[in-house]
């Protein structure tokens, strides 16, 4: 028996790398130009004229997905918090309501990811939206957080 | 009403029925697979007789109709073909499978004169019987899958394969023996190509990327191509309007299991015992659109029981009839195009069989 049980460094080991035949993903099916991700100042100028929704709408549907650049990445999950820490609880249902299925699957990816960075104010109000969205998406929805290889 | 009967405390993994619908092979999760007769009032199913020959857990199994021949695979890496001797008994006959991982799934082809099986070998083994040497052997499907093979499905023209597997895609193969069926007259819309092994078609499951795929099934005239996956949606390809994919992400769970009931529906079902296992009617227009998707009704055991009277905390029993994940779902009435009863067995040990027109709102027209 192991002294140390609570190390968790094994965790951590790539067993694959001693596979000679491991599964990766794809990698001739990325586009040339990964998508840049929403237009920052685009979006601060609807939220700044009180057009939340259309804020919404701009960071959901620009979202870098595939994109392989953890920077954008990062940079799109900031932007897209800060469009949802926008709402008014009384105003996320409006904006529910606006989005189609596969943008509430996006949106649903991205309160997750915010959920990984918890702090005492965002919390609460991305368990709102988790709980309106969830409405609508049902299971379905966060189950493809967890399986959608291209995630936020 | 659907019938209920229950095997037990043991989940049953797989079943499958014989041609008169009298008969039932199931396994118990483990390395049996048991034979059941339908029988009378006080022992309904008595069991008849008891494959033992696998090592390890059995993972799928399929019987032939016409040639009352039953094919097991299991996590053994291993697949034997029974055959009933006089006395009613079943003998096995070992395959040749050549795979150094699990057998996953195992089904005849139309015509019975050869069966594939899917592994988690990333290969697909396509057997035969060898006249000559009195023997089942295969051959393999290799390229260009690339993880473990979990559903198969064949075409009713006896020769394409399709196979849904781990690494997210959907294809459809050649799996033409020429030594048992030489060339094959007939026209495919899928493909021209008839060498073993050719990959015909690639379908990616999710524009998003993941999603294992958890069953794969063609439609009767073998145009339509359906799947269920595990981000919890439903995909559909009509080889006659090209090789779009049609997705729909559902509500739900994701599906385990799909068949087709009519032209233009497909049955799914829902594994978890968390949510309701649900089988749901999905129907879809001739340009291949999703219109609807509906809970079989009937499908909740208490509708008529008023629920306030009941003691919710002392409640451990689902609203449904299966009380844990639907493991199996096959046709047992009817044909793929025209069925009119489903039997589906779960993990709560529990076989089901229900009647679509009394279960299901869904009208299932000609469009």
């Amino acid at each position: 028996m192991t002294t140390n049980t609570l190390s968790s460094a094994f965790r951590k080991i790539d067993v694959d790398l001693y596979n000679e035949d491991s599964y990766r993903e794809d990698e001739q099916g990325e586009p040339q130009s990964p998508p840049a991700g929403p237009d920052p100042s685009e979006v601060t100028a609807l939220l700044d004229a009180g057009n939340n929704i259309e804020a919404l709408k701009v960071v959901l549907r620009n979202a870098p997905l595939s994109s392989r650049n953890q920077q954008v990445k990062d940079a799109a999950v900031q932007l897209t918090l800060k469009v949802l820490m926008s709402f008014k609880s009384s105003q996320i249902d409006e904006a529910i309501a606006a989005l189609d299925t596969e943008t509430i699957d996006v949106l649903m990816k991205y309160i997750y990811r915010g959920f990984e960075f918890p702090s005492e104010k965002r919390s609460g109000q991305l368990l709102i939206w988790h709980e309106k969205v969830y409405a609508i998406g049902g299971a379905g929805s966060i189950v493809r957080v967890l399986t959608d290889t291209k995630r936020a | 009403m659907s019938e209920k009967y229950s095997f037990g405390v043991n989940p049953i993994t797989c079943h499958a029925w014989n041609k008169e619908r009298s008969q039932l092979a199931s396994s118990p999760n483990n390395h049996e697979v048991h034979i059941y007769q339908r029988g009378g009032p006080g022992c309904e199913w008595p069991l008849t007789d008891v494959l033992e020959q696998h090592d390890l857990r059995v993972t799928g199994i399929d019987w032939a109709p016409n040639t009352n021949r039953i094919v097991t695979c299991a996590a053994d890496r291993n697949a034997y073909v029974w055959t009933q001797t006089e006395d009613g008994k079943w003998k096995p006959t070992l395959v040749l499978l050549r795979i150094n991982r699990a057998a996953t799934c195992v089904r005849w082809s139309p015509k019975e004169n050869k069966f594939a099986v899917g592994s988690g070998a990333r290969l697909i083994s396509v057997c035969y019987f060898e006249k000559g040497n009195d023997w089942w052997v295969s051959k393999h499907i290799k390229k260009p899958i690339r993880s473990t093979v979990t559903c198969l499905d064949w075409h009713p023209n006896n020769w394409l394969l399709a196979a849904g597997s781990a690494d997210f895609k959907v294809r459809v193969f050649s799996g033409l023996i020429k030594e048992v069926e030489g060339t094959p007259t007939e026209p495919s819309k899928w493909a021209a190509k008839t060498t073993l092994g050719t990959c015909l078609a690639e379908f990616c499951n999710s524009n998003l990327g993941g999603g294992w795929i958890r069953s794969v099934s063609f439609s009767e005239d073998g145009n339509r191509l359906c799947w269920v996956s595990h981000d919890a949606s439903i995909c559909l390809v009509d080889i006659t309007k090209g090789l779009t994919v049609h997705k729909l992400r559902s509500k739900h769970l994701p599906f385990l299991n799909c068949v087709w009931v009519g032209p233009s529906a497909i049955v799914v079902s829902v594994g978890s015992c968390l949510q309701l296992n649900l089988i749901l009617s999905i129907g879809f227009d001739k340009n291949a659109h999703f219109l609807n998707i509906l809970p079989c009704s009937a499908m909740r055991k208490f509708q008529s029981l008023d629920r306030q009277a009941r003691l919710e905390s002392s409640d451990t029993e689902l609203e449904t009839v299966h009380q844990n994940a639907i493991t199996c779902l096959r046709i047992y009435k009817g044909e793929r195009g025209s069925a009119s009863k489903l039997s589906t067995s779960g993990a709560d040990g529990q076989l089901v069989i229900w009647d679509l027109q009394v279960n299901s709102p869904l009208k299932f027209q000609n469009v």
